[in-house]
């Protein structure tokens, strides 16, 4: 099962180092990475394997929140099932 | 592959533009529960729906969840409870609306509907006790929907029904005249009443579904809204293709929840229903979308026509993105529960004959409208009656949901609170209608041919 780990918010050193580190201490492999900074915008997408993940979803759901207090960005992890319904026929 | 433009589409569209599920609404069949003994059969309903629901709330929050979707309400829907109650020998029904509350609260859920009758071309004694005892059900319980069908194309309208409805509203507001009224907003009045509704306060269970079901209705007016931003000042072509993609999207996140939940709560798929709801909150109005199109305020003249097109884009852009589609279906235009119809009823442009004209071309009919107290049961009953007549005409489910509000006049306004928002108190025609309710009987069903 994949998913699509979407962060948003200002940039600043360490945010993808922070959240990689995260998926990895929940088994969580990382298939595809992007990320871009636009006029001090960081944005970055993920999608991810949840085959070994060691929690429920709904823990690593409140890891990424608290992560993102911490970083002062916005962490979401999502089933990637809602956009592949919504951008694929 | 998806693209990252794509995934901060949908983000943007959760976010921004509030995209949600309106509702997972979970239809029980309580045909099983009927007893001879009134006590015997409460226990029995009660039994059945939580042991059906037990983990509908739990499923749609891990949905929720997992999808980052938000699912506003859960719900739950049951057989009209006119048909269940009508093995036992009781008057008094409203220990059955104490129990669907009761079970409903143990469920955890927002609403339930189904203290229903249809009652479209003759009235059981049942019936007739349901209908009597739903101002004291209402009043007495917190999340009881209540619905009664009172016409259908096939069997015309139902006189008796609707006179006797018009006191029934008037009643069920004077009994909670403390909240405003506010059990009229859990209760309406329909012709050609939909056996797979997922939205309140018209939910049921039909007696053609199965044991349950899973039915999902969606939302996104605010969607459209951004959507149609895009294309200012194009034609109407432009604008119904772009109403269509969009809801195509939307309809299909609905499916993918509808077929989730079915498959974690164990419960067949019904339908999903393609309706676009709106909610108070700024950025999720229908009416903004009339008014997106080029008109100035709702309820210019124009709207009718641009509703008219917003609501066939959005069925056919849907369609083809479920593999179920029903309940209603179309735009609901409910005052209170939509900030662009708020601003234009209290600056006097938008009116419920307006309104009625758009009921024609849309989903439902005239919906959370609140009129002045002194509004007689006469003219209640003649509202319900003429919203009737289009949906029998037109082959269309149509309903009322009109709050005669105690106490309150045209100008004054109401709070209702959550979804329900605020409604300013609407003018009606003063003229009498009595004589025409007074006559009573039924009004035939329409011709189907010749039609014109």
């Amino acid at each position: 099962m994949n998913a699509i780990v979407s962060v948003l918010g200002r940039d600043k050193v360490g945010i993808t180092a922070a959240v990689c580190v995260k998926m990895a201490e929940y088994r969580i492999n990382i298939l595809d990475i992007s990320m871009t900074v636009m006029q001090g915008n960081f944005t970055m997408m993920m999608v991810v394997d949840l085959e070994k993940m060691t929690a429920p979803f709904g823990e690593v759901v409140e890891a990424c929140d608290a992560l993102g207090k911490e970083l002062g960005v916005s962490i979401r992890i999502q089933r990637q099932e809602i956009f592949n319904a919504m951008h694929e026929i | 592959m998806l693209t990252q433009k794509e995934i901060f589409a949908t983000l943007e569209m959760i976010d921004r533009q509030h995209l949600d599920i309106r509702t997972i609404t979970m239809g029980v069949s309580l045909l099983s529960c009927c007893d001879a003994d009134a006590n015997a059969a409460c226990a029995k309903v009660y039994d059945k729906i939580t042991r059906s629901a037990a983990n509908l709330v739990r499923v749609g929050e891990d949905i929720e969840r997992e999808f980052g979707i938000p699912i506003v309400n859960k719900r739950i829907s049951v057989t009209p409870m006119a048909l269940v109650a009508a093995a036992c020998e009781a008057e008094d029904y409203v220990p059955f609306a104490l129990t669907l509350d009761r079970a409903a609260k143990e469920c955890g859920v927002d609403f339930i509907g189904g203290y229903s009758a249809l009652v479209q071309k003759g009235m059981t004694q049942a019936d007739e006790r349901l209908i009597r005892s739903i101002p004291e059900a209402l009043d007495r319980t917190d999340l009881v929907c209540s619905s009664v069908n009172v016409g259908s194309t096939r069997a015309g309208i139902n006189m008796d029904a609707v006179a006797l409805m018009g006191r029934i509203v008037k009643e069920t507001a004077l009994r909670t005249a403390d909240r405003d009224g506010l059990g009229c907003a859990k209760l309406v009045v329909f012709c050609n009443a939909v056996e797979d509704n997922p939205f309140m306060a018209g939910a049921f269970h039909g007696v053609g579904e199965a044991e349950r079901v899973i039915n999902v209705g969606v939302s996104g007016p605010g969607v459209v809204y951004h959507a149609l931003q895009g294309v200012k000042g194009a034609p109407f072509d432009v604008v119904a293709e772009t109403v269509k993609k969009t809801a195509f999207r939307v309809t299909r996140m609905g499916q993918l929840v509808a077929q989730e939940a079915s498959k974690r709560l164990d419960t067949p798929f019904g339908i999903v229903d393609l309706s676009l709801a709106p909610t108070p909150a700024v950025g999720d109005s229908v009416a903004r979308i009339l008014e997106e199109m080029g008109l100035e305020t709702c309820g210019a003249h124009g709207t009718t026509a641009a509703l008219a097109l917003l609501n066939d884009a959005v069925k056919k852009g849907g369609v083809m993105a479920s593999s179920s589609v029903g309940g209603l279906s179309g735009a609901f235009i409910p005052v209170s529960e939509d900030e662009g119809m708020i601003a234009a009823a209290q600056s006097g442009v938008l009116t419920i004959d307006k309104l009625e004209a758009m009921t024609c071309v849309c989903s439902v009919g005239l919906d959370m409208i609140a009129v002045p107290g002194d509004t007689s049961a006469e003219t209640v009953a003649a509202i319900i009656a003429d919203e009737a007549a289009i949906g029998m005409v037109n082959n269309k489910t149509t309903a009322a949901r009109v709050l005669p509000v105690p106490g309150k006049k045209v100008g004054d306004s109401i709070e209702m609170g959550g979804l329900l928002g605020s409604a300013p108190v609407m003018p009606v025609h003063p003229e009498s209608s009595a004589a025409f309710i007074q006559r009573g009987g039924r009004i035939p069903a329409p011709l189907h041919s010749l039609r014109n």
